[in-house]
């Protein structure tokens, strides 16, 4: 059953210090709502995953000092540039870096959802990324002579990866627990390969959204969603891409990317709009 | 050794930009389906173009883009769609590129403790082996970014023999010049120079060695109409997706 917090704060109570936590890319649903709710927890030792990559949301955690480990393809604030806080953290040597690749993350996720004990891809043979991953393995295609390929046919098996909490923001749930994530279905294996799922939405619908196909086809079911918050403008200052969503805050992103280029303008940022709560929109 | 500049059509309004594009839609035409990573808003405007130009082939996927995005499968669609080489070209960059036309979109020294850190390598280290024909894209063409080799390999130019791999890099194409990959020598020859630029130039900002053939031509200028549909209708569709991009370019 899932459970219906209040706010935020409640929502940031379960996830535990030391979790490894799974985020959704910024042309996704970010819950950046809750991820200010941790920061003001004062979360420690979190081990995030890109998946595959992230931005503003893990560089905020980063650079409150919420985080120990980054497992990802990549870090960036896309448009505004590098993501200031992890760029600064890595080249002090303060991160645990478990670079990776989009692809390994994905197949990492889905042999978790299938309770596989791994998955194998193409690619990586030769690359300093696999190089520096120990965790992964080159083994042999068995399939390889009946598959008509001459040779041992390398492949990279990636152990599952399996996160203790996904966080995402959907647009909307019905008060079953049901997710509407539409055509954002790396958050439905997120859902699916994680112990729990602490999510927030835009908005609770009445109704039940697999009684119709048309929602059903896009909706995560309750059994994979631990608890969840309504939110209004939950992924502000990012989008929440789609017809029925809005609009990243441009200006927002960009005095981020600039202010947080020192310790300094970072601790500025978060005392303006992260640890004083009523200066969020989305609790206002 | 001379630099043999074009006698045809060209468009006096043309953009160093619109000859960057219109060079790489050259290398797309004829195909059947072309992607667009994040932050490309060139290679995505040389997609648009072949496209355009050639009566809706190739067909134009675009991360992140709300019209030119026809994935319904989630963040790893892209890659699953690559693996099985429904993905004919693709575009990737990197800080630091090598005559080998290996890539790094890591970090600069100890990856530890590094000089400089990146974003990281994306979806690389999966799409240069499995895309036939990968076009690298570097605006800055200096000794410190086109390197004798890589301080890390995001992703490898060339694979030793048994590994899978049908893809691989095509071309290069800089702020500079435009390079072609033969990956029977393993390296990169110089194919045209853009205008205003020479093949002396090209030597002494080159980190890495390459082949020179005597008589290098000039990259082609577009003619009016494709610099009046870059600067058009295409511009209209890059403003949607990189409103700063389109508005530094073609004050959009």
């Amino acid at each position: 059953m899932t459970v219906f917090e209040k706010n935020v704060a409640a929502l940031a109570a379960r996830i535990p210090d030391g979790a490894k936590i799974a985020l959704p890319p910024d042309y996704s649903y970010c819950a950046n709502a809750l991820v200010r709710a941790l920061v003001r927890r004062r979360a420690k030792g979190l081990h995030l995953v890109g998946v595959p990559a992230f931005g503003y949301q893990g560089d905020l955690l980063i650079g409150a000092g919420c985080v120990d480990t980054v497992e990802t393809a990549a870090v960036t604030m896309g448009e505004y540039g590098l993501a200031p806080r992890f760029t600064a953290a890595v080249k002090a040597g303060e991160l645990r870096l478990l670079d990776a690749t989009c692809p390994a993350i994905h197949a990492g996720l889905q042999a978790a959802e299938r309770g596989a004990p791994f998955s194998v891809m193409r690619g990586l043979i030769g690359s300093d990324i696999l190089a520096r991953r120990p965790d992964w393995r080159v083994i042999d295609n068995p399939f390889a002579a009946q598959q008509g390929i001459e040779g041992r046919d390398p492949v990279v098996a990636i152990p599952a990866l399996k996160p203790d909490v996904t966080v995402f923001h959907a647009p909307k749930a019905d008060r079953f627990g049901n997710v509407f994530i539409g055509v954002r279905r790396e958050c439905m294996v997120m859902a699916h390969a994680a112990s729990q799922a602490v999510i927030t939405v835009e908005r609770i619908v009445d109704g039940n959204l697999l009684d119709d196909v048309e929602t059903a086809a896009g909706t995560i079911p309750s059994l994979y969603i631990t608890a969840l918050a309504e939110v209004a403008r939950g992924a502000w200052p990012q989008a929440l891409p789609g017809n029925q969503g809005y609009a990243a805050d441009a200006v927002h992103l960009r005095d981020y990317a600039r202010q947080a280029k020192s310790a300094e303008g970072f601790q500025a940022y978060l005392d303006a709009h992260v640890l004083e709560p009523l200066a969020e929109p989305a609790l206002s | 050794m001379t630099v043999e500049t074009q006698t045809g059509d060209k468009s006096q309004d043309a953009l160093p930009e619109d000859i960057l594009i219109s060079a790489i839609a050259e290398m797309l035409e004829g195909l059947g389906h072309v992607a667009i990573g994040a932050s490309s808003p060139i290679p995505m405007a040389a997609a648009l173009l072949a496209n355009a130009r050639t009566g809706g082939r190739p067909q134009v996927s675009v991360l992140g883009s709300q019209d030119h995005n026809f994935f319904t499968d989630g963040a790893k669609e892209l890659f699953d769609c690559a693996g099985q080489g429904r993905i004919d070209a693709f575009f990737l960059g990197g800080a630091q590129i090598d005559g080998q036309a290996n890539i790094n979109l890591v970090s600069i020294g100890d990856p530890d403790r590094p000089k400089a850190r990146f974003p990281g390598s994306f979806g690389s280290a999966h799409m240069y082996y499995v895309v036939p024909r990968v076009i690298l894209f570097r605006l800055e063409h200096t000794p410190r970014t086109l390197v004798e080799r890589v301080d890390y390999i995001s992703a490898p130019g060339l694979s030793e023999p048994g590994v899978f791999r049908p893809g691989g890099p095509y071309a290069l194409i800089t702020d500079r010049c435009l390079f072609h990959f033969d990956k029977g020598q393993g390296r990169f020859r110089l194919v045209s120079v853009h205008p205003g630029h020479t093949v002396e130039e090209i030597r002494e900002q080159t980190g890495f060695a390459y082949e020179e053939p005597d008589h290098v031509p000039e990259t082609a200028v577009p003619d009016r109409e494709t610099v009046a549909l870059l600067q058009g209708p295409i511009a209209d569709q890059l403003a949607k997706l990189y409103p700063d991009f389109a508005t530094r370019v073609y004050g959009r």
